[in-house]
């Protein structure tokens, strides 16, 4: 069964779409269930590839360094 | 042998763990961790770097949806901060899920703020627009190491 804008229907009333999304940032993959043309449901499930790095910096005495100790 | 210049690894972690603080700072409750929470932005939002606690402009609405956005989930939200190498990481422990909504309005981001210290902001993570139409969103969490962690500092 498959929650849809009209409440629970079973599955093999509805027409199933399927999408992959997949490049540098995310891995997505989506499903669509169809009921004589109109959208009745839509789910999404999304993988970041790309998730957040902070590059910290100390200051040295005569330049800027990385947390490693580089000179930039 | 010689010295080297760098910022300590510990230091790092212990940022995440909330133990130095060169400014003023707030007086905490428990020693325990906080929780935070996620929410979703449109993608006509402007939700970024500069953001300092959670708004609910330009936030989805839709039935289901709860402004404010979902609790991480977990006995803690965010597994241990520890660090390989040089780098400090942590990442939730549960991937982050809104169940049964419509969000009929393309979105594209997600905001993890600090709901314990005043909706502060963490991070904001972009991806393909999206909607949702009675169906369950669900953001999955990298491995937890220095390379995928959602929140590394190097």
């Amino acid at each position: 069964m498959i929650t849809t804008t009209k409440g629970l229907m079973d599955e093999a009333f509805l027409e199933k779409r399927t999408g992959v999304v997949n490049n540098d940032n995310e891995y997505t993959t989506w499903v669509e269930y169809w009921l004589d043309g109109e959208l009745v449901h839509r789910s999404a499930h999304v993988t970041l590839k790309r998730n957040l790095m902070s590059e910290s910096i100390i200051g040295g005495f005569g330049g800027e360094h990385t947390s490693n100790g580089d000179l930039v | 042998m010689a010295n080297t210049q760098a910022m300590a690894t510990s230091f790092k972690v212990e940022i995440l763990n909330g133990l130095h603080a060169f400014g003023t700072s707030v007086v905490r409750a428990a020693t325990t961790a906080d929780s935070f929470k996620a929410a979703l932005y449109l993608t006509t939002a402007t939700i970024d770097a500069t953001a300092t606690v959670y708004t609910v402009t330009g936030e989805v609405t839709g039935t289901g949806y709860v402004a404010g956005g979902v609790d991480l989930t977990g006995a803690v939200d965010w597994i241990a901060p520890t660090s390989t190498t040089t780098i400090a990481f942590s990442t939730p422990t549960a991937n982050i899920v809104y169940t049964t909504v419509t969000l009929a309005t393309a979105f594209d981001a997600v905001l993890i703020y600090n709901s314990t210290q005043g909706n502060r902001a963490v991070s904001v993570h972009t991806f393909g627009s999206q909607t949702i139409t009675a169906g369950t969103l669900t953001l999955t969490m990298p491995v937890n190491n220095s390379t995928t962690g959602l929140i590394r500092i190097a």
